[in-house]
């Protein structure tokens, strides 16, 4: 096995990926557990779509580096999914499942009037480790810094304004520019993510971490760090398991997650009993 | 002394006119008040408008100090993974809403208020697998932990048996008179805030249409 992992670790493409998927992980399991607990689940769903429509259409228009669109794009995206979802007639549930389609459509579409569903588009639904370029790597280091320094910098005030938004707003935070700061870092974690993981996946790897570790932890803090651990530990099994096996390294993490979901279900079984 | 003075306050939803009309009302220090009234007579509306989480309300509301809150339960804390302690020391937060960490002495606030109110023996238990009751006695702490002078309760004993509801009025009177913390809580449970409070006061239709002693209330009552 130890040899295998060193051949694996030879290729400078899996070294990109260990590094980029190491910290997206994290990163995305940070922000899960605010998501989760805040009924949000589905907007990394939507907001992967939107990565997708932005992507294709940028990649049909011949862009070279289609993240630099799409990050502004999702961003703002993100931004009018909890605006809409605050306060409007449209519950947001409906409007993530709106801005999501259309923005797939819009994608597709896209494809179809220039190239037509080549490996590119593929990789954009599926993932593809192969497509990290230095540009990626160096846009998500960049990125992943700064959501970890914000989420402890404000880890105190998420836990108030997800634990009781009234309380926190009686106590002077501003909650609804919390709520947009998670926003905002999930929309650029999903951007940067979805090379590796697939728009179709992507999701997955916010909402499984935390939802595993509610399981078994029972105190915030707790979930946050057994999240953040799970996350990663579920990204290297999943690439190591798709190396060998060469099965899809976004599925295979996503996998690996349900496994471990499965497991700590079962564990929280045995401890009630 | 007057912690809180509201002075011809008057209030419109989007949806509803006239949601509170020219309230005068004062809050003096070391007092118990209850606020009765029905459904919709703008009970919540007036914590919301003290609490500064209504905007653009008519009149002047001038507070003296910081509020501690006890907002009406909400189904997102049925599943939290958060511990009594972490619930409580989130309190602390207005006192220092810039620093990154809880600083040594909100911890000790923290451990101080657990301790009066007896939980801090489970303080490691998850918020969300204790007893109604319990729970409410940990809401009360981190309002403690907000506040000196006065906490505001939106109905903290919704939903409580009555035996355990009788204890949450005799922890606030006990705070009260032991700690000299100002209680005003909307309630209700009139027989049971005639007996414990101050002062009552009941709204209808946005309106103040009774303020006085338990007592009268009986009475002459505007029921």
């Amino acid at each position: 096995m130890f040899e295998t992992i060193a051949e694996m670790m030879s290729h400078l493409f899996i070294q990109r990926a260990v590094l980029v998927g190491t910290l997206i992980s994290v990163c995305a399991a940070l922000l899960g557990v605010s998501l989760v607990l805040k009924r949000y689940s589905m907007i990394g769903d939507g907001l992967s779509h939107v990565g997708f429509g932005v992507l294709t259409v940028a990649t049909a228009f011949g862009a070279t580096t289609p993240l630099y669109i799409a990050i502004p794009c999702v961003t703002i995206s993100a931004i009018i999914l909890l605006k809409i979802g605050n306060n409007s007639k449209i519950k947001s549930d409906s409007a993530i499942a709106l801005i999501a389609s259309s923005a797939l459509a819009i994608g597709v579409a896209a494809t179809s009037v220039t190239t037509g569903m080549n490996t590119d588009v593929c990789n954009f639904m599926f993932g593809s480790i192969l497509a990290m370029n230095k540009t990626d790597v160096i846009l998500s280091i960049i990125v992943s810094i700064i959501v970890a320094i914000l989420f402890i910098i404000y880890y105190r005030k998420l836990f108030i304004v997800t634990f009781d938004e009234e309380f926190a707003k009686a106590s002077g935070l501003r909650a609804k520019r919390y709520t947009n700061i998670i926003a905002v870092l999930t929309a650029l974690i999903i951007v940067i993510g979805m090379r590796m993981m697939g728009v179709m996946l992507i999701s997955s790897i916010i909402i499984f971490p935390a939802l595993t570790s509610m399981r078994i932890f029972k105190s915030f803090k707790g979930v946050v760090i057994s999240s953040a651990v799970i996350s990663v530990i579920s990204f290297l099994i999943g690439i190591y398991l798709s190396y060998i096996y060469n099965i899809s390294t976004g599925a295979m993490i996503v996998i690996v997650n349900l496994v471990i979901f499965v497991l700590f279900t079962i564990i929280e079984k045995i401890i009630h009993e | 002394m007057y912690l809180i003075q509201i002075k011809d306050l008057s209030f419109s939803y989007a949806s509803k006119k006239d949601a509170l009309k020219h309230i005068n009302l004062n809050i003096e220090k070391g007092t118990f008040t209850c606020i009765v009234g029905e459904n919709g007579s703008g009970k919540s509306t007036l914590l919301k408008c003290i609490l500064g989480l209504n905007k653009g309300y008519t009149g002047e509301i001038i507070k003296e100090t910081h509020i501690g809150y006890l907002p009406q339960k909400s189904d997102i804390q049925t599943n939290f993974p958060a511990t009594i302690e972490e619930v409580v020391l989130s309190g602390t937060i207005s006192n220092n809403v810039r620093s990154v960490f809880y600083k040594k002495e909100d911890k000790e606030k923290a451990k101080d208020v657990m301790q009066k109110l007896g939980i801090y023996d489970i303080r490691k238990k998850c918020f969300a697998n204790i007893s109604g009751g319990q729970q409410q006695r940990v809401l009360i702490a981190r309002a403690l932990c907000a506040t000196k002078d006065i906490i505001i309760l939106d109905e903290p004993t919704n939903g409580l048996d009555p035996s355990i509801s009788k204890q949450i009025y005799e922890l606030l009177d006990k705070l009260k008179k032991e700690d000299k913390i100002t209680i005003f809580m909307v309630s209700h449970d009139v027989e049971r805030a005639l007996n414990y409070a101050d002062t009552v006061v009941e709204l209808l239709n946005g309106e103040i249409v009774f303020n006085g002693k338990p007592q009268d209330f009986k009475l002459g009552g505007a029921n």
